[in-house]
């Protein structure tokens, strides 16, 4: 009995062993890096994430991989745009200020560059959907002639012949081999840790902060009015609608048809996660609003009427003056000054 | 002391154990390889690119300048009922590219085989599951980045019938999911059982390019030129091109 407890206390020691072993430095920060692996957290009374790391498992090393190729302008053809020159951290990651984004030699694509938070959640990728694994989605932006312009074959041959890339590559995957899905692996990593669960709503939500009378208010409202697409917590349910919007004739979009082929998906486009929504305008798939007060009116007064319209915008959003203003208050505070100043996720130094 | 003692025999116990039951399951299924040789032709000559004329089904002519497709899931069945699966078993085909045309699959255990199955294309799971590499990765050439999905079968080339400038024929079939998915898995038998032991048995699979444009779907080129996305006419094309390939030898 004496000798079989010994048994059991050997093996349950190496068990505890094991365990505590593997348990991950729950830490991107700098400071503390150790390069090992980094505990993926859900926020509190949100969804488990669609990207769960299962094959990527998330590194220090690896997420500071990714950071460096987010930030490095070699991803595209002349060398001149990063996945940051229309993804700015202060506007969370979107492009301030440009309804269109301009990629090389000054030429512009036909949609609006949206901010970048909460990647780990989302089902599908770009305003159509088209892309449906975070780990996929890089690809598009280096390769699209009106972006970066540039080949994988030529990405992997300018970063695997800079030795500090070979150093991270090593250290991250064990031997220096650059590919193309080692680097859609690290850009997921760093994509898939920005997690942004830090506004004003979210300590409401919390019990940690409060809300003024007319942010509550405009949170009613937002409720009753908005938030049938605009789902709380992550503020979309991610389907695609046609929200009314004019046909712009030049760029002739067909949004959600262009992938799926569908006569009942044209001028469909994903709803967009409002979090961080006052620091990411112009507003649409192709930025024609330039603030919260424009795009709200559109749903007051502006819905155009077609075949593939929204059914529960056929009427329009009911709102006054006031309770528009009140509605504006809310979305502001869904602003994360936290997420857009933390240092983890800013330019490499 | 004396615990410590009793801990350590057993462990080096179960240690013997598990070391001699590698050994004796390497002793009682041996395994060897089967070398798969992909030959691509028209109809009875064999595929040139580029510079030869062919004729299809409906009358008209045209030159091939690409053709590619992917092999998947490779699975071959005894006579008894058991089946070998090659683990991570995704192919590129290339007429352009030789090197591409045969693989050996390795680790089947030694017996006598019937039949093989595979998937012309790649499989549902690894069309959603990122960024992958060898024959699935990106810079193959077979992936749509834009509408996530794999392009199972790549055919390129000219007619005089295609209205497109340069008479520019394109076939890119795929769509793994829903009515019109392009994935076809097909099992053909083998003229004649293959021994797999110390030598390495040969299969000789022709695939017929003219099969694309004839049956069920008769394809009129002045019709149909160009598919560049999921959707039915990448969907007739892989109703004819499930019947494509034939095994025209196996043996040593």
């Amino acid at each position: 009995m004496k000798k079989n407890l010994g048994i059991i206390l050997f093996v349950a020691c190496w068990i505890v062993v094991a365990v505590v072993g593997c348990k991950p430095d729950p830490s991107l920060d700098p400071q503390q890096d150790n390069g090992g692996p980094v505990a993926f957290e859900v926020p509190q009374g949100w969804p488990q994430p669609v990207y769960t790391f299962q094959n990527n498992v998330l590194t220090q090393d690896g997420f500071q991989l990714g950071r460096k190729l987010f930030y490095d302008t070699r991803l595209s053809r002349d060398n001149t745009i990063s996945c940051a020159s229309c993804h700015q951290q202060f506007a969370a990651f979107s492009h301030l200020d440009h309804p269109l984004s301009h990629g090389i030699n000054g030429l512009f694509g036909k949609r609006n560059a949206p901010g970048l938070f909460n990647e780990a959640w989302l089902p599908t990728f770009f305003w159509d959907g088209g892309v449906i694994n975070m780990e996929n989605q890089p690809i598009n932006p280096i390769e699209n002639p009106v972006e970066m312009d540039e080949t994988m074959p030529e990405v992997i041959a300018k970063v695997g012949a800079d030795a500090d890339y070979i150093k991270r590559f090593k250290a991250v995957f064990g031997d220096q081999e650059v590919n193309s899905q080692r680097i859609f692996k690290a850009l997921a990593q760093f994509m898939g840790a920005m997690i942004s669960s830090n506004s004003r709503y979210d300590q409401y939500a919390r019990g940690t902060g409060s809300l003024s009378a007319q942010e509550l208010n405009g949170l009613t409202l937002f409720r009753a009015k908005c938030g049938s697409c605009h789902k709380e917590p992550m503020f979309t349910d991610y389907s695609f609608r046609n929200n009314g919007l004019i046909p712009d004739a030049s760029l002739n979009d067909s949004g959600r048809a262009h992938i799926t082929g569908l006569a009942e998906d044209m001028r469909k486009f994903k709803v967009p996660s409002l979090r961080n929504v006052d620091l990411t305008r112009p507003y649409t798939h192709d930025g024609r609003f330039n603030t919260l007060d424009a795009m709200l009116e559109h749903y007051r007064t502006g819905i155009y009427q077609s075949a593939t319209l929204d059914t529960s915008l056929r009427n329009g959003i009911q709102m006054t003056d006031n309770e528009k203003q009140d509605i504006i208050a809310f979305l502001k505070t869904l602003t994360d000054t936290t997420f857009v100043k933390d240092p983890r996720f800013a330019e490499p130094k | 002391m004396r615990t410590k003692t009793k801990i350590w025999s057993m462990l080096s116990f179960a240690a013997m154990v598990a070391l001699s039951a590698c050994h004796k399951k390497d002793e009682t299924t041996p395994t060897g390889k089967v070398k798969l040789e992909f030959f691509n032709v028209a109809g009875g000559s064999n595929l040139n690119l580029n510079n030869q004329w062919y004729t299809n089904a409906n009358g008209d002519s045209f030159t091939v300048s690409r053709f590619n497709y992917y092999i998947s899931n490779v699975s071959l069945k005894s006579a008894n009922g058991a089946t070998y699966t090659e683990a991570n078993s995704y192919h590129l085909v290339q007429q352009e590219d030789l090197t591409s045309t045969s693989f050996d699959m390795s680790d089947v255990p030694n017996g006598s085989y019937s039949s093989i199955t595979f998937t012309i294309g790649v499989d549902s799971l690894h069309n959603v599951s990122g960024a992958q590499t060898g024959a699935l990765d990106p810079v193959n050439g077979m992936f749509w980045s834009w509408n996530t999905g794999y392009i199972m079968l790549k055919f390129e080339g000219n007619s005089p019938k295609s209205t497109q400038p340069d008479g520019k024929l394109m076939f890119h079939c795929g769509g793994f999911s829903g009515a019109n998915s392009v994935l076809k898995t097909i099992t053909l038998n083998f003229p004649q059982a293959i021994q797999v032991n110390t030598s390495t048995p040969h299969v000789h699979l022709q695939a017929d390019v003219l099969q694309l444009f004839n049956s069920p779907n008769k394809i009129d080129f002045s019709n149909l030129m160009i598919i560049h996305m999921p959707g039915a006419d990448a969907k007739s094309i892989s109703d004819n091109y499930a019947n494509m390939f034939t095994i025209t030898y196996a043996g040593a």
